[in-house]
């Protein structure tokens, strides 16, 4: 007896021993709750990426890949625990998709050395790397998204914004709020109205804004949703007769899960985004051959080529790229969040390295820098076609308002530095 | 009429309809409660899992395939067929009985005569263990229902609204469809306790069990017509509010718009939870409209709804139409 227990010990020490030589990417996915429709597509995409560059390529520079998988289900609690339970695992890097989440890792991980990106969420003055020095924001974030929503807007005016009226739609939550201080110096800017109209949680009823919308008729809606909030908008929308063609949401605002409930009326309705569409790549040629054929893809396999799949998938050549710099700095294949960190740092997307990986046009150039861990701030808007049943990109990337956007990232990363006693890091 | 008061009634008109949505989700409640003393927290729930197994059978979903495929390796996710929505709905109240006598035989039938907050816990449980069956069984993914309801404005209103008055009024069709709904809900409920044998021994089961019991009405029985009746209005409910944003999981949390309207309305009163939802809404909208959003930044209807309540809770603990609580020394 005596004898099978220690063998039973000692086989559980093994089994929950970390295996060093692997490269640990942890996903703190969201498959349950009242977000999963959003989380599973982008854990199947994270998750795929990795299984081909282990299958296809034998992981990273000769190192195999894992990523061990730990629900949150959305809720930030458990977001922390997931961290806390990985990390000791070797992590190289976090990227949770939660700006909730976000929020509470932004001292652990710089304490802790270990990276996280956070594209398109989180704490947007993060881009400043002197201050943020383990938190990067590539290749776009929220300011940017509002930045060009409003480019966009100026682009199909003919110019002008004098005497419009645009409407922002958001999740009266921290992450909804992002944009105002954005869109109020736009708007003084370039002279349009802007009037905002907060949704509380979930989002379910939205009846008063929308006969708001509809009293004050503005020109334009902006929305920065996400949930359900997002589906009930658009029906709303559709609804109160809006032109969809005018009502534009934030890349959390844009996937197939936000327009399809509303069938036909859906029609025209515009998303930002920071990274392509579609599936007509040849990296999804390898995926299928060497993931989806072989019965290895993530989840029930059915979310290949969705917009969030493709942004899961996308975040996971970001950090095998930045892994892949971060072997060469330092020279050595095993490499350690540290080192990881580093990689990320002089990370640089050129359209010749994207079409090397196979995906081609598929998102902005940028590069890193200790200073900026933001990149450029290169946004495209996507549309939605109903009777296709697809996104389709209808605009190029382009770069957001730096000048409006850096002095508000100045300002407020050098808030945070004072609170946090953060001397800089460049 | 003037521009701000032709605002005011189409606010106002709004509010009743969104009260009718909130009174929907609140009836499921008080017929438990009424006739059990359970506040079953598992309602809302309760209208997510049945619009997910209304769509599922609409649509020819295989329940449980991803679980079926992962076991035996097949790749097996639909029938091929689509139901009528009409059958698909007799079929999935065949579910919700079923889940009824299930909820029955195995949870609350070995907690009879067990403190409320016992009883209470035990349907926090049944929530999440329905949440998770749910998943496992329809998948995560965000569905569609179209069971051929009409939504988008109400271009007659409309037109009419405007010769009228100058200012077109938006009613959704939707909301139109539900208000009806649930009157005919409300009056069926009320004729069925009224003229029934199962509805009056349901009656006397609510009034007093023991007594009930002593001559000859099965609580067993009752029990499970109780929570077949919950599970009927929980799809009438599920289906309204899944037409508005898709079937998906966060329809559970339309039991949060339920709480206030039950706090008002009593959690004994079937009229009680029509007047408290139409009041909840009306006054949410009004309140939105005419301090929220011009003084307080808006989104004030969540927070609102709760203390109009508490307000009426002060006077009345026991609700608008609630049983008067009186004890005797």
């Amino acid at each position: 007896m005596k004898y099978k227990l220690g063998t039973l010990a000692v086989a559980g020490l093994m089994a929950a021993s970390p295996v060093m030589a692997d490269l640990v990417f942890p996903s703190l996915s969201y498959r349950t709750g009242p977000y999963a429709a959003g989380g599973i597509p982008f854990a199947d995409g994270y998750a795929d990426y990795f299984t081909l560059l282990n299958e296809r390529d034998g992981g990273i520079g000769g190192e195999t890949i894992r990523v061990p998988e730990c629900e949150t289900a959305y809720n930030t609690e458990k977001g922390v625990e997931c961290y806390e339970s990985t990390k000791g695992d070797g992590a190289l890097v976090y990227q949770p998709l939660s700006t909730g989440i976000t929020y509470q890792l932004i001292p652990k991980v710089t304490a802790d050395d270990i990276p996280m990106l956070t594209s398109g969420l989180g704490r947007t003055s993060a881009k400043n790397g002197n201050v943020f020095s383990h938190v990067f924001n590539f290749p776009a974030n929220y300011w940017d998204g509002a930045s060009v929503a409003v480019k966009h807007i100026m682009e199909q005016e003919g110019g002008s914004l004098e005497g419009k009226k645009i409407a922002l739609v958001y999740h009266n939550s921290a992450y909804g709020k992002e944009p105002i201080r954005t869109l109020q110096e736009l708007s003084e800017k370039h002279g349009f109205e802007l009037k905002e109209v907060p949704v509380d949680h979930p989002g379910q009823e939205q009846k008063s804004q929308w006969l708001q919308i509809r009293r004050d008729k503005p020109d334009y809606v902006i929305m920065y949703g996400w949930g359900v909030m997002n589906q009930v908008a658009v029906q709303e929308a559709a609804n109160i007769r809006f032109p969809m063609d005018k009502f534009i949401g934030i890349w959390w605002s844009g996937s197939e899960n936000d327009v399809l409930s509303a069938g036909a009326k859906a029609d025209g309705y515009k998303a930002l985004t920071f990274h392509n569409v579609g599936s007509d790549y040849p990296l999804y040629d390898d995926l299928q051959k060497h993931v989806i054929d072989t019965g290895k893809a993530a989840g029930a396999g059915d979310q290949v080529g969705s917009v969030l799949y493709n942004r899961g998938l996308y975040a996971a050549m970001l950090v095998a790229e930045a892994a892949k710099t971060a072997q060469e700095i330092h020279g050595v294949t095993d490499i350690t969040g540290g080192q990881m960190r580093d990689g990320m740092e002089q990370l640089e997307i050129t359209e010749e390295k994207m079409a090397e990986l196979g995906l081609p046009d598929f998102g902005p150039e940028f590069s890193v820098s200790c200073e900026n861990h933001g990149g450029e701030g290169f946004v495209a808007v996507t549309q939605w076609d109903a009777e296709a049943k697809e996104w389709n990109l209808v605009s190029d990337f382009m770069q957001s308002d730096q000048e409006v956007i850096q002095p508000l990232i100045e300002e407020d990363s050098k808030a945070y530095a004072d609170e946090n006693a953060i001397e800089g890091n460049c | 009429m003037p521009e701000q008061l032709a605002f005011t009634i189409e606010v106002f008109l709004n509010g009743l309809m969104a009260g009718v949505l909130y009174a929907l989700v609140a009836l499921g409640f008080v017929l438990i409660y009424k006739a059990s003393g359970i506040f079953n927290y598992a309602q809302g729930v309760m209208a997510l899992f049945a619009a997910l197994t209304l769509v599922g059978i609409m649509e020819g979903q295989v329940p449980f395939s991803h679980l079926i495929n992962a076991i035996l390796g097949t790749e097996v996710h639909h029938f091929g067929w689509h139901i009528p929505a009409f059958l698909a709905i007799v079929l999935t109240m065949v579910v919700m009985i079923v889940l009824a006598y299930c909820v029955q035989r195995f949870v609350f039938r070995y907690l009879v005569g067990q403190e409320p907050i016992i009883l209470f816990m035990a349907t926090i449980g049944l929530a999440y263990f329905l949440e998770g069956v749910g998943d496992l069984m329809w998948g995560s993914e965000i569905k569609t229902l179209d069971v051929g309801l009409p939504q988008g404005i109400n271009v007659w209103i409309d037109e009419f609204t405007f010769n009228a008055t100058g200012y077109g009024f938006f009613i959704d069709n939707l909301d139109i469809v539900a208000s009806i709904v649930a009157a005919i809900l409300v009056i069926g409920l009320v004729m069925f306790a009224q003229y029934t044998k199962q509805g009056r021994a349901m009656r006397a089961v609510a009034d007093d069990h023991q007594a009930a019991l002593s001559v000859g009405v099965s609580l067993n029985f009752i029990w499970i017509l109780v929570w077949s009746l919950a599970g009927f209005v929980a799809l009438v409910a599920g289906i309204m509010w899944g037409a508005k944003s898709g079937v998906q999981f966060s329809l559970s949390l339309i039991a949060l718009k339920a709480l206030p309207v039950l706090m008002l309305g009593g959690f004994t009163s079937i009229p009680g939870a029509i007047v408290g939802g139409l009041i909840i809404g009306v006054g949410e909208k009004l309140f939105e409209f005419l301090i929220g959003a011009p003084f307080l930044g808006g989104a004030t209807e969540n927070w609102f709804a709760y203390m109009l309540a508490l307000v009426f809770l002060v006077f009345r603990p026991q609700g608008l139409f609630g049983e008067k609580i009186i004890e005797r020394v």
